[in-house]
């Protein structure tokens, strides 16, 4: 039997001496592993069409549109039901994507390579806010998004992150950590970083004046543009620290809008399920928590990563979605402290004294302590193409937690 | 017709001053007749049964359970009650968004306050144990206020803390003031030279509240727990505490209160507090006084005369003579039956184990008067000895062979022999006890002799001609026996090896860390004492497979 606390030192240090570079852009079928055109990845533990909630089947419809395997919502249902379409988890593909996540072959993606450990890891391009199919809609204007992203944007993207030789997404964001983000729920700095850093290399390959426009436009405008890089660079960190014999560390938490899933370094591709629940926040006027999906998205790999939630102290800004003052930020990381193993040797929260972010969430103080993580998170609503409805704070069931310590004393025998 | 509703919560843990303030609440409400708020221990259970609040839900809860009970005048009533009870326990955090961050676990309390030197633990005795272990390896003191737990565990973590230099207070200590702050249950006292060990809580409180009537003040009142002097305890703490007391600048005076303890834990305990080369007032209810006081030892009746005494000690300057130890046990043949009684009275406070063939505890009867064991005190005026022969105050004889045995026995450190002067006793005792001294003094140097000559000068045998032939011997004279009772005892009682490390001084402003009920990091915080709240819960939730798991992990 391995020394716990020496497997998850071990676990988190391989999190944390990670350094994810944004390398390029590709569509997906050419750089992610297993990908073919009848598979859709989607965000959390794996699910089946029946069980998918309204707006991860609207992302399904949409992909399947966009790809141009049905024409309308019910040629997608069809298809989809006569076992033509295979579903899988974006995680089981090194991928990660926000709220539906849905990813589909043609989608250009981001590619993020771990430079100390070499794994890479991969996520869609963003959206922006308003109709859009991480939020399971799926119009005609939703489609045409996803086309022009798909034929101006990623391109552009691609030739002008290889002229750059890569963006270091760690640096970044110890950056905007510094700047009033924590890295899911705001992104507001690093979104600006991440649109500074291109810019000069889009201007030096652009061919067209008034695409290089637009797409500047949209990665200024877009708060949210670095988060699908950003969640990409966590997948990488984290996916590097998966796997170590005897490590009760958390690699992965995410959700579909139906379960949570969680996996540990230590117990293999295990996933570990309850029933999602409802966030718990802040509602765009007109909509109630009575609208609200359960929990839904791959972002909450951030919070794996030690930042979101756990860097809330460092976004004061956003506060209101904990229901309060600077304050409550600070005892939201203070709290999550409590059930990680290792202070980030990267990423520092000034409101601290610059102290680490809690980074690696260890079962056992989740259970011993009875503190779930935290995690901050956009609130899609639940059905199919309406799109986000607020946002705040949800924690995954305690169950998955209590189910994988008694997986781990099987498995090692305890 | 009332009508009684229970509700429980499996795996809740709330503090019991929460539960109380909630039980309070909820009796409060209309239509309430009575409620019960507790955790399902048995003992709890009996209570709620008394009270005529334990139905059939509340019967099948288990300790680990929040059970809340409410009796009233109607079920509408009754059910309207439980169902504010979740409101009713939101009331309690008054701080809003603002309040600091309370951590769960003591670890994330060290973290935050890494000054504190101490931590407060209030958690449900079974857990205690544990809690007290971890705030040990982090290196604090610990005021262990839990009852119910096991005396192994006691015991265990005593000779951890002393190993570490660390206090451990309790478990079941109600009371402490440290560098002027109160822990737990204490009174408002002003500082000041007196220093208290206790092992009992209201004894402890009691004569601080005295001392400062009295005018006096108090530098440390440091409690042990009430089970510190049994002897499976050793008084592990109270040891340590008089060490530190000895030692700490700002004490002139130390007491020790205790409920009787037990006769070999006393004897280490009186012979430490000899060394401590300050007085020491003894106050041990129900123990019988040997004298009022012997060396720097005082003995009061009661908690207000400790009070008493030790105001007075701590006016007057008093420097106690140190007197060397040395090895080896007691031997006293005496010719007078009283004068042997008395010895064994005072001294048997400090030497440990005794026998007597005037035995006064039943601990010390000898099973052969013939054979001296270990410390011993012999009446040679018994009528097992003088059947057939002189009485040994007329004939020396008799105490010549016995002194010529103990002589021979290597275990011997220390004879005490009386010699009573008179009319009707021998012509020269000292002469012939003088010689037989002087001659064993050349082959057994390492024994000390000791006489106790009881005459005046008008007596025949020339008393002050006696004394001069036994000190010639060697022998060291007293003229009375509490005068030899006070060197024999602080020449003798076994020095106490100091098991473990001395306490460092505590710092100040004290800082702690408090575990389990808020009231007392309140009282921390209004005292001006850096303090830290763990909102402390019973590991995984009180499921107890969960917890077993985790227990295991720990030690991989």
């Amino acid at each position: 039997m391995t020394d716990i606390n020496k497997a998850n030192e071990q676990a988190v240090s391989r999190m944390m001496e990670a350094r994810p570079i944004l390398k390029g852009v590709a569509p997906a079928r050419d750089v992610i592993p297993g990908m073919k055109p009848n598979l859709l990845l989607h965000a959390g533990p794996p699910i089946e069409w029946a069980r998918m909630s309204g707006p991860l089947r609207g992302a399904v419809i949409g992909a399947l549109i966009f790809e141009g395997l049905a024409k309308t919502e019910q040629e997608a249902v069809a298809l989809v039901e006569k076992g033509e379409i295979e579903f899988a988890p974006c995680h089981h593909h090194d991928t990660v994507g926000p709220m539906a996540g849905v990813t589909s072959s043609s989608m250009m993606v981001y590619i993020l390579e771990n430079e100390t450990h070499g794994n890479k890891a991969y996520s869609n391009l963003n959206e922006g806010y308003g109709k859009v199919l991480r939020y399971g809609a799926f119009s005609e204007e939703v489609i045409a998004k996803l086309r022009w992203m798909n034929e101006s944007m990623g391109p552009l993207l691609a030739k002008a992150i290889e002229a750059s030789g890569g963006i270091d997404i760690r640096t970044l964001l110890s950056e905007s950590l510094h700047m009033g983000d924590e890295g899911h729920n705001r992104n507001k700095a690093g979104s600006i970083i991440y649109t500074a850093k291109l810019a000069p290399w889009i201007a030096k390959v652009a061919a067209d004046n008034d695409v290089e426009s637009e797409v500047l436009k949209a990665l200024g405008e877009n708060a949210l543009s670095v988060l699908n890089p950003v969640m990409a660079a966590c997948k990488a960190m984290s996916a590097s620290a998966h796997g170590v014999e005897g490590s009760t560390m958390v690699t992965t938490m995410a959700r579909n809008g139906t379960d949570f899933g969680m996996r540990v370094s230590g117990l293999g591709d295990q996933w570990f399920t309850a029933a999602a629940e409802v966030p718990d926040g802040l509602y765009f006027p007109s909509f109630t928590s009575k609208d609200a999906n359960p929990d839904i998205g791959d972002s909450t790999i951030t919070e794996t990563a030690g930042i979101g939630a756990f860097a809330m102290a460092a976004a004061p800004a956003i506060v209101t979605f904990v229901s309060g003052t600077p304050q409550d930020a600070l005892n939201a990381t203070l709290e999550m402290y409590e059930i990680t193993i290792a202070e980030h040797s990267h990423f520092t929260i000034p409101q601290l004294e610059f102290r680490g972010t809690p980074t690696g969430i260890d079962i056992r103080k989740v259970v011993e302590l009875g503190i779930t993580p935290r995690v901050n998170t956009g609130i899609a609503h639940r059905e199919a193409g309406v799109g986000q409805v607020g946002a705040g704070l949800v924690r995954p069931p305690m169950k998955i937690f209590e189910d994988a310590l008694i997986a781990y004393a099987q498995h090692y025998n305890l | 017709m009332s009508a009684t509703k229970s509700e429980v919560r499996p795996g809740v843990y709330y503090d019991s001053v929460v539960l109380m303030q909630l039980q309070r609440k909820l009796a409060a409400l209309p239509g309430v007749e009575d409620a019960g708020v507790v955790m399902a221990t048995p003992a709890n259970l009996e209570l709620l049964a008394d009270s005529d609040l334990l139905e059939a839900s509340g019967k099948a809860a288990r300790p680990e359970d929040l059970l809340i009970v409410v009796r009233a005048s109607s079920e509408a009533e009754a059910t309207s009650a439980l169902a504010q009870v979740d409101e009713l326990l939101k009331q309690r955090s008054s701080g809003g968004g603002n309040q600091a961050f309370r951590p769960r676990s003591l670890a994330a309390g060290v973290k935050n306050l890494p000054t504190a030197e101490w931590v407060l633990i209030s958690v449900p005795g079974r857990y205690a144990a544990k809690v007290a272990h971890e705030a040990l390896d982090n290196g604090k003191h610990v005021f262990l206020y839990s009852d119910n737990v096991e005396l192994e565990e006691e015991i265990a973590l005593k000779q951890r803390g002393a190993e570490l230099g660390l206090l451990v207070m309790g478990p079941d200590c109600g009371t402490a003031i440290i560098n002027g702050v109160g822990l737990g249950f204490a009174n408002r006292v002003r500082r000041g030279p007196i220093g208290l060990v206790g092992a009992s809580g209201t004894g402890l409180q009691a004569v601080t509240v005295s001392i400062h009537n009295y005018g006096g003040g108090v530098s440390q009142a440091i409690g042990t727990g009430g089970r510190d002097l049994k002897a499976e305890v050793g008084a592990a703490s109270m040891l340590q505490g008089l060490r530190y007391l000895a030692v700490d600048e700002s004490t002139q005076v130390i007491v020790l209160i205790s409920k009787p303890p037990d006769e070999a834990t006393a004897a280490r305990l009186l012979s430490e507090a000899q060394t401590a080369g300050k007085p020491v007032v003894v106050c041990f209810i129900g123990f019988a006084t040997p004298a009022e006081q012997i060396g720097n030892v005082h003995f009061a009746q009661g908690l207000d005369s400790a009070a008493r005494i030790a105001v007075g000690l701590s006016t007057g300057a008093m420097t106690p003579p140190t007197i060397e130890r040395r090895a080896g046990y007691l031997r006293g043949l005496f010719s007078g039956g009283t004068l042997a009684y008395e010895a064994l009275n005072g001294l048997q406070n400090f030497l440990h184990p005794m026998y007597s063939n005037v035995a006064i505890r039943s601990s010390q009867k000898m099973g052969d008067p013939l054979h001296s064991q270990a410390h011993t005190i012999i009446d040679l005026g018994e009528d097992v000895f003088t059947v057939g022969r002189l009485h040994p105050m007329m004939d020396n004889d008799l105490r010549l062979r016995r002194l010529k045995q103990e002589v021979e026995d290597t275990e011997t450190g220390l004879v005490l022999l009386d010699v009573v002067l008179g009319e009707g006793s021998h012509a020269d005792p000292a002469g012939e006890l003088a010689t037989a001294i002087a001659a064993h003094a050349k082959t057994r140097p390492d024994i000390e002799f000791v006489a106790l000559v009881v005459g005046t000068d008008e007596d025949p045998q020339n008393t002050d001609e006696q004394i001069q032939k036994l000190e010639a011997a060697g022998a060291r004279i007293f003229r009375e026996t509490t005068m030899a009772v006070d060197y024999i005892a602080a020449r003798l009682a076994a020095a106490p090896s100091p098991a473990g490390k001395a306490l460092p001084p505590f710092s100040e402003p004290l800082a702690a860390i408090n575990v389990g009920v808020e009231s007392f990091f309140d009282s921390l915080k209004v005292q001006g004492a850096d303090a830290v709240q763990v909102d402390w819960r019973p590991p995984a939730g009180g499921n107890e497979a969960l917890a077993s798991i985790l227990e295991k992990m720990k030690s991989k």
